[in-house]
């Protein structure tokens, strides 16, 4: 995990950010305990309310829960939920993006499907 | 609660503190922000009666605590330890801390004296370095049972290694057990994290207390060509503007977030410490040599 101080995105923005990345790629898998607050604000020196202001928008949005007195958890049906999201984004942020860059460059349909298609075949997984 | 109001205090004839007015809550992290020799040191010291204020008045939970033991009592000056004996072993003067305050948590200054390599029992202060005497200075004021514990300078002449250790012992205690503690640094950046909210002394007064989140919030360094940029922050009030060319860089703490935002003009963030350069900046300073 890495925080930035000077983002436009506040700290505690940042920490459920990173957690939801960590829950998405598995490091956190459902089921198991998460660090707790006070583990996260020690190792990165940051406010323990800030952190926990982070944590509850997770809790929030149903992907993590609190047991009382052991600590957090990732929900089962986390990982899936975030892929929904992640790929709702991707189309929102990069392919919206992506045809718009193809416009302004005078590309046209096909010319943007063939782009691709060399690149999916060019990248490896 | 400790309700600082109208405190002003002269050093040497000259006014330190002109009307210092501050409200510290419990169980926060404050940073005491301010240019050298602005008087922090010289706060920290009226508000644990360690030096008489010419006018104003502090009271904790509505109770005075000039000339107040009980009150006092409560309250913890990091620097305290200057004022014994230098000869003194640390493990003595543990003991009058202790003695003083009562409640002294030993096993604490020993679990943190042996993470920081210092033998309590063995060494004196006059003996130590500067970063050894702070080290010293900063365990006791972690191992006080006070509600509230203000450290000047609590990083003076430490390592960066020591002074992340110094970060995270205080996070384990507060952890532990919540109290106040209001921070005098000047190493913003490192500070940035740990801190609820923050003060910045200026001209002998807090010229800024403000939540750190709410503040980063509102920061911004706005940059562009200059028609542009004075175009969209018209009417804000600005902490200074720069212009190189036709491009002009503006910092603010009033950010009109809510208008749109020209094409060619860049919104960035501005950290805790390059917004305390800016809000602090002198006539002059910063200019071409």
């Amino acid at each position: 995990m890495h925080f930035e101080a000077d983002s436009v995105v506040p700290l505690y923005q940042q920490i459920a950010t990173q957690f939801e990345a960590g829950i998405l790629s598995g490091a956190f898998a459902e089921g198991e305990q998460i660090p707790s607050t006070t583990m996260v604000a020690h190792n990165y020196q940051l406010n323990p309310a800030t952190v926990l202001k982070g944590m509850n928008l997770l809790v929030d949005a149903g992907l993590i829960e609190k047991r009382r007195g052991i600590g957090m958890f990732v929900r089962a049906g986390a990982q899936a939920q975030l892929q929904q999201q992640a790929q709702a984004d991707f189309y929102q942020q990069r392919v919206v993006a992506l045809v718009q860059a193809a416009k302004q460059l005078g590309m046209t349909q096909a010319d943007l499907q063939a782009a691709i298609e060399k690149g999916w075949g060019h990248v490896g997984d | 609660m400790l309700e600082i109001k109208g405190i002003e205090k002269k050093y040497r004839f000259k006014p330190v503190l002109t009307g210092v007015e501050m409200t510290i809550q419990p169980q926060r992290i404050y940073g005491l922000l301010g240019r050298n020799g602005v008087g922090k040191s010289t706060l920290l010291k009226v508000i644990t009666n360690r030096a008489r204020p010419a006018a104003g008045t502090i009271t904790l939970d509505g109770e005075s605590v000039f000339e107040n033991e009980h009150a006092q009592n409560r309250l913890y000056l990091m620097s305290d330890a200057r004022l014994f004996n230098q000869d003194t072993k640390l493990k003595v003067l543990i003991k009058w801390v202790d003695q003083l305050y009562g409640g002294f948590d030993y096993a604490l200054a020993e679990k943190l004296a042996h993470q920081f390599k210092l033998d309590l029992k063995k060494s004196k202060l006059r003996k130590l370095s500067t970063g050894y005497q702070t080290i010293a200075n900063v365990i006791i004021a972690l191992c006080v049972p006070c509600d509230y514990i203000f450290l000047d300078e609590p990083v003076l002449g430490l390592d960066a290694n020591h002074r992340e250790m110094f970060y995270q012992a205080l996070l384990a205690t507060y952890a532990m057990r919540p109290r106040t503690f209001v921070i005098a640094t000047h190493l913003i950046e490192e500070v940035a994290g740990l801190l609820n909210d923050v003060f910045v002394l200026e001209h002998g007064r807090v010229a800024l207390a403000e939540n750190v989140e709410q503040l980063q919030q509102r920061g911004r360094v706005v940059s562009g060509p200059a028609a542009l940029v004075e175009d969209y922050l018209q009417g804000i009030e600005t902490l200074r503007t720069v212009r190189l060319g036709g491009m002009l860089t503006a910092y603010t703490l009033d950010t009109p977030l809510e208008r749109p935002l020209p094409s060619g003009v860049s919104l960035d963030g501005m950290n805790l410490q390059q917004l305390f350069i800016e809000f602090t900046r002198e006539e002059g300073e910063g200019d071409e040599v």
